[in-house]
């Protein structure tokens, strides 16, 4: 009997095919990735993208240069509104500036649609605009466009915010999910876990308290650097779903195999502490101001060195390399020695009993 | 065997498995309380949580587990109040917060789950809150291990007993077991640790022709272990006969609630126990939960199956371990009354063939 190739859900596991939207659609992880290619794309044909990066990239005429355009839509539904570090309107316009930054553009515009549920104090609101003032103008872009609606009470939770972004790809620039090659060195550019456990720390019932904050930022600039100091093929912001998700993700669309390193992970003592009292894996957790690059070895060295240059690249590390092409999977070699597969995160995340 | 779900966990993710030599095959206990939380009660809990006047709280990872039909994640989706606690003491704040419903806690786990819920049971009591109530699904370990020990197809040589549970119930309880069955018990952490001490020392009884317990995790657990969590335990529950799912009817295996708390069980307070449940026949849990089938052995028979009725294996960790069975996989037998001569004589000669 061959060793198995064993790379299926956790136990235990959602086995039943669903006729109901669930929350674990929304995680980043399996049922999110089945409800796009089961649902959305056979709906949606041959009008939607199959691409599964960041942003997509619009090939038009009359560009100047070889450039191209990049657009990209996101929609944020954090509970609670406020955490230390952030907030949503912050996240609203971070997300969707990151994601335009994972395929190279430099984000020009944003569109702001906002569904506020009826009740919603204006002090709240107003905070939740400065907050996008302030992101806006640090990763200096112009919020062009905006629409508001309000639903009755009880109809949504408080606010809801949808971001989307077009940028420009300059010519040469060549970054997707499915660019990894063999020999590419993985840099991530900072700690990992900060946002999620935050978030979840702020959430009440929880009982912890730490002195965490989210890292939500708008990485372009870094991004930008980044270009200029070398060739990237992949990058990607390891959010929903956490590191482990996005890099069986890149795998997958390369189709390559790679290994990260355990013991080369940024992860602080209180991340890892409240991982180990929940029983999550901080390779899980959410991450709003982190990327994770795949550059060619040749320029890793130096490409690493303008990271930590930057404010939002200072604990960028080396974390692993890719192996081999053709066969897609992701390992992580422990602390210890011994290596384990990678999965995607198979829904909501979810406390461990045992 | 590692009996703990959370020892598996953490073979797995630190890679141990693959780094063992080919002579040491782990076996994979039922030492995960989601895993063998019976359908039946499964299904009671799905009925209950789809009651317009109740909240339902859980654990989180309890959510997804398959009933007959549907999960309770399906169950919140289609308007349940379903909501994840991280403690029942959480469940009995909610019921004090809510009066007009009914807040009900999945009370599922070993010993270390069970005096948290004793006491949540206890609380409620004192308090005079009548708008509480819990599933009792509790399971204890010692039984357990000798329903594993009696069936005759039992591949097992060695125990690595659950650090926790034992942090609460000492290790006395095992000393029998290990006298009766010839069977080394080692009481074991979870840290990479621990559980390569665990196995050394395990290995080191088997060479020797030895079948002791030993405490590897003297750090926290003692003989007597907790005896306050005892006697909360003691208050509120009474040992039951208990059904693991994929394995049986295990005699003297589950904590019930004490005849004068059944007005805290939820099962009698809504009236759910002709439930009539279907397992899929796909689930092979008990036979991998006793180490005679493999996690990857169900996933062919699932994917034969068509999409609509497709049942993705209960048990599937991540990633098996390194070495396929050999030797002959039997059908199991559970019905057991009491330990026989025939079975310690057995385990004994399947580990001198082995080790000596």
């Amino acid at each position: 009997m061959n060793k198995p190739d064993f790379a299926g859900a956790a136990c235990p596991t959602p086995h039943q095919p669903k006729e109901t939207v669930l929350l674990g659609h929304g995680s980043g992880g399996t049922l999110s990735r089945e409800l796009i290619e089961q649902v959305f794309l056979p709906e949606l044909g041959a009008v939607a993208p199959r691409s599964l990066d960041d942003a997509a990239i619009i090939e038009t005429t009359g560009q100047e240069q070889g450039q191209r355009l990049a657009l990209s839509t996101d929609s944020h539904v954090v509970e609670p509104l406020f955490f230390p570090g952030g907030d949503i309107g912050h996240l609203a316009v971070c997300g969707t500036v990151n994601d335009l930054a994972m395929v190279g553009a430099r984000p020009l515009a944003l569109t702001c649609g906002f569904i506020l549920e009826e009740g919603l104090p204006f002090a709240t609101l107003r905070q939740v605009l400065t907050s996008m003032r302030v992101a806006a103008e640090e990763a200096g872009i112009y919020l062009a466009a905006g629409d508001t609606k309000v639903v009755q009470r009880g109809s949504a939770d408080k606010m809801f915010i949808n971001t989307s972004g077009v940028g420009v790809v300059d010519q040469g620039v060549q970054i997707s999910g499915a660019n990894a090659r063999p020999g590419d060195v993985i840099i991530l550019s900072g700690t990992l876990g900060d946002h999620g456990i935050t978030v979840l720390a702020a959430r009440e019932g929880l009982g912890f308290e730490t002195d965490l904050a989210s890292d939500a930022a708008p990485l372009n600039h870094l991004v930008q650097a980044m270009l200029a100091a070398g060739t990237i093929h992949v990058l990607r912001d390891p959010t929903r779903g956490g590191l482990a998700t996005s890099l069986v993700e890149i795998s997958e669309q390369s189709q390559v195999s790679l290994l990260i390193e355990e013991d080369k992970l940024p992860v602080k003592p209180a991340v890892r502490a409240a991982c180990e009292m929940l029983g999550f894996d901080p390779l899980f957790i959410a991450n709003e101001g982190k990327l994770v690059a795949f550059v060619p070895p040749e320029d890793a060295e130096t490409v690493l060195a303008t990271m930590r240059k930057t404010r939002y690249g200072e604990d960028a590390a080396i974390i692993g390399r890719v192996l081999d092409a053709g066969k897609a999977q992701a390992q992580l070699q422990t602390a210890i020695g011994g290596t384990r597969l990678l999965d995607m995160l198979p829904g909501e995340l979810l406390p461990r009993i045992c | 065997m590692e009996i703990c779900g959370g020892q598996t966990h953490s073979f797995l993710r630190h890679g141990l498995d693959a780094l063992l030599p080919s002579q040491i095959e782990l076996v994979h206990g039922p030492g995960c309380p989601v895993c063998v939380t019976p359908l039946e009660q499964i299904d009671k809990a799905i009925a209950i949580a789809s009651r317009p006047e109740v909240i339902f709280t859980s654990y989180g990872d309890m959510l997804r587990v398959p009933g007959s039909s549907t999960d309770l994640f399906s169950v919140r989706a289609k308007g349940g109040d379903v909501r994840v606690v991280y403690s029942p003491l959480e469940a009995v704040q909610l019921a004090e917060a809510h009066p007009d419903k009914e807040v009900v806690f999945f009370a599922i786990g070993f010993e270390t789950t069970a005096p948290a819920n004793a006491m949540a049971v206890l609380l409620v009591q004192r308090k005079g809150i009548t708008n509480f109530s819990i599933i009792t699904a509790q399971v204890r370990v010692p039984p357990a291990i000798e329903a594993i020990l009696q069936a005759e197809s039992c591949r097992v040589q060695g125990f690595l007993a659950a650090g926790h549970v034992c942090a609460v119930m000492g290790f006395h309880e095992y000393l029998p077991i290990t006298e009766i069955f010839q069977i080394p018990i080692v009481v074991t952490g979870f840290e990479p640790i621990d559980l390569l001490q665990g196995l050394y020392a395990t290995i080191r009884q088997l060479e020797a022709g030895q079948a002791q317990v030993e405490n590897q995790y003297q750090r926290a657990v003692s003989q007597q272990g907790n005896t306050a969590a005892q006697q909360s335990i003691q208050q509120a529950f009474q040992p039951v006969d208990r059904k693991w799912r994929g394995i049986g009817t295990i005699p003297k295996s589950g904590w019930g609630l004490r005849p004068e708390l059944a007005t805290f069980d939820a099962e009698l307070k809504f009236e759910v126990q002709n439930l009539l449940s279907q397992e899929s026949p796909l689930c092979i849990a008990g036979e991998i939960l006793q180490g005679l089938k493999k996690p990857w052995h169900a996933l062919p028979l699932a994917k034969n199956v068509p999409r609509k009725t497709r049942w993705v294996p209960l048990w599937s960790p991540r990633k098996g371990p390194a070495r396929p069975i050999t030797g002959t996989i039997d059908k199991i037998s559970l019905d057991i009354e009491s330990p026989s001569p025939q079975g310690r004589d057995n385990n004994y000669n399947k580990n001198q063939e082995l080790w000596g």
